[in-house]
């Protein structure tokens, strides 16, 4: 510097107090975003106490435990509809969370390098199917296959269980949770291949490196790292499997009723919603298809605070693996 | 399952290829002094060859620093003595290694044991997200060595022999993972140990660490050589100098000159040696 004493005054203002008009805007779209999306929440959850105030004040707390659904006669009980929501989506679950987390373990840890990426992607596309195609595939394909082959089979080994007893049907609780499971798959599937594919190579040459086999090495510590997330996928799948209306309304039958046996039909607390809701007439049949949403809703709700619950025990000492959800 | 015949490493077919030396005569006993042999060993990722040939004798109960520029190949020689590169598809290799006198690619060995003889450090601590006391349990767990009873005793004496006993004994249960970097690696060492093994391989284990716990790892690597062979590979050749007995110099996958350590640092015989020792390139 030659001239110290007069720096020569600035002609522009200097960037720093530039007014930035583009960020301020684009902050305000978000947070109105951002706190947009629990509003929205909170108005849903109001909505549905509104609309569902005539079947609580008339049914109460009875009403989650009757078993009676009577339109007519206007008495409504949707046990039958969370016990198969429930069965449906833990049935579905039991199929497809040891097939999806062994597809994910092969697809990361030992399937050729050429055929990673591509059967990947195939899985994944199963997922942007829509649901009405799954359940016109189930109602032409599966169900037939299920009824003439698979079912008689089983019951003619398993058929000492109650679940395996008494007549066949095609549309019932197994069929729709074999759809469940197929629809839930390619998502239980892609994330954990995702957080699988987390697990820092480090850690897989540990246990080679003490002797372990791939085998090993997958089970005594691929998994054990990523388990957090294993778990998230698992719950994952668990609420599209809660949730899924479409295919399972298709396929399960739909009728008000718990059967031990798996082979015949029931209901769902999604699949009741939809179908009575255009054939509801009386105001009480509506308000009570209410009430069944909002359970569903707080069911949900209920199940995801337990998962998060579970991850966060499950995750502590490990310091990564769920970090992809 | 076993590992070697999944992985697609294989040896080159040669035309008219000899028997290997364990082939053609009944296994010579053991050297006494030799614990590892490199024969012509060449090692090649895909089309890249980067080790064109090394020749060399390990000796045992010795710690044998190996040193070079970067991706002068000598992690994949460490990492070829235990046949942990040969799972990364589509690598291959040619001549021999011979651990004990026998070939690691002989029909007899197996990779998973072989990895159980020969222990591993890595370059950054890598300690399984269990506790302590499993992460030097995994090994001998794994592969059946001790009773569980005796579980307890082999961890604290692996513990001790890789100084960290003292500072983990009422924590056994804590995460392998809450220690400090050079509380971590010293973890990994005895997690190796556990597997009671001949040899131990070290992958730069100091890079990742701050000079004190440097400093205690190579005290602790002068202790270990009097029960294990020790090789180490490092970029730092003070590190070599102050922790080896012998050092062999390799670079663009050929070793340059291997002996005695103080020999190579004061008076190499090669110039390439002696114009990286003295930090004119690399």
């Amino acid at each position: 510097m030659t001239e110290p004493d007069s720096p020569a005054p600035p002609r522009h203002p200097p960037a720093l107090e530039r007014k930035s008009y583009g960020d301020r805007i684009f902050k305000g779209m978000l947070t109105v975003a951002a706190v947009g999306l629990p509003v929205l929440l909170g108005f849903l959850v109001f909505e549905l106490f509104a609309g569902s105030r005539e079947a609580i004040a008339r049914f109460g707390f009875g009403f989650v435990t009757s078993s009676t659904w009577d339109p007519v006669a206007e008495q409504f009980g949707a046990w039958p509809l969370i016990f198969g929501t429930l069965m449906s989506a833990a049935l579905a679950l039991m199929i497809a969370v040891p097939l999806s987390l062994g597809v994910a373990i092969y697809l990361t840890e030992f399937a050729p390098v050429r055929l990673r990426q591509p059967a990947a992607f195939v899985i994944e596309l199963l997922a942007a199917i829509p649901s009405v195609v799954y359940g016109l595939w189930g109602i032409f394909v599966l169900i037939p296959v299920l009824k003439d082959s698979v079912f008689p089979l089983l019951q003619s080994v398993l058929g000492f269980l109650p679940f395996f007893q008494g007549p066949i049907y095609g549309p019932s609780m197994l069929s729709a949770s074999i759809i469940l499971a197929i629809m839930v798959m390619p998502y239980i599937m892609a994330v954990s291949r995702e957080v699988l594919l987390a697990v820092p190579a480090s850690q897989r040459e540990a246990a080679l490196g003490l002797g372990a086999t791939r085998w090993e090495a997958v089970v005594t510590t691929v998994v054990p790292y990523a388990r957090s997330g294993l778990i998230g996928a698992v719950i994952l799948g668990l609420g599209r499997a809660l949730g899924e209306t479409m295919a399972v309304t298709m396929l399960i039958g739909n009728r008000h009723e718990i059967a031990a046996s798996l082979f015949a039909p029931g209901y769902t607390m999604a699949a009741a919603i939809a179908n009575e809701f255009s054939e509801a007439v009386t105001d009480i049949h509506l308000s009570s298809l209410a009430y069944v949403a909002l359970l569903l809703f707080l069911i949900t709700v209920l199940i995801n605070a337990g998962a998060r619950l579970l991850i966060w025990r499950v995750s502590r000492g490990t310091t990564a693996g769920s970090r992809v959800l | 399952m076993n590992v070697t015949q999944a992985e697609t490493s294989m040896s080159l077919p040669t035309p008219g290829r000899q028997p290997t030396l364990s082939e053609r005569m009944p296994a010579p006993p053991p050297s006494p002094t030799i614990a590892i042999e490199a024969r012509g060993f060449r090692f090649s990722y895909g089309a890249t060859e980067v080790l064109h040939g090394i020749d060399l004798a390990i000796q045992r109960n010795a710690v044998t620093a190996i040193i070079g520029p970067s991706g002068c190949g000598k992690s994949t020689f460490l990492r070829s003595i235990n046949r942990l590169n040969e799972l990364i598809p589509g690598t291959r290799h040619q001549g021999d290694i011979l651990v004990d006198g026998s070939s690691i690619y002989g029909r007899g060995t197996d990779a998973v044991s072989l990895r159980q003889r020969i222990g591993m450090v890595f370059q950054r601590p890598n300690p399984f997200p269990k506790s302590i006391f499993d992460n030097v349990a995994y090994g001998p767990v794994l592969n059946a060595l001790v009773a569980q009873r005796d579980l307890p005793d082999l961890v604290e004496q692996c513990l001790r022999q890789a100084a960290l006993w003292d500072e983990v004994k009422d924590r056994l249960d804590e995460p392998g993972t809450s220690l400090s970097g050079g509380q971590q690696q010293r973890l990994c060492i005895a997690r190796a140990l556990g597997n009671q093994p001949e040899t131990l391989l070290m992958d730069e284990p100091c890079s990742a660490l701050d000079p004190i716990a440097t400093q205690r790892i190579e005290e602790l690597i002068d202790q270990l050589k009097q029960d294990f062979t020790i090789v180490i590979v490092t970029h730092n050749m003070q590190q070599a100098a102050r922790v080896s007995d012998y050092t062999g110099f390799i670079d663009s996958g050929r070793l340059i000159e291997f002996g005695d350590t103080n020999q190579i640092f004061t008076a190499p015989a090669n110039e390439r040696t002696e114009a990286y020792i003295t930090g004119r390139f690399g």
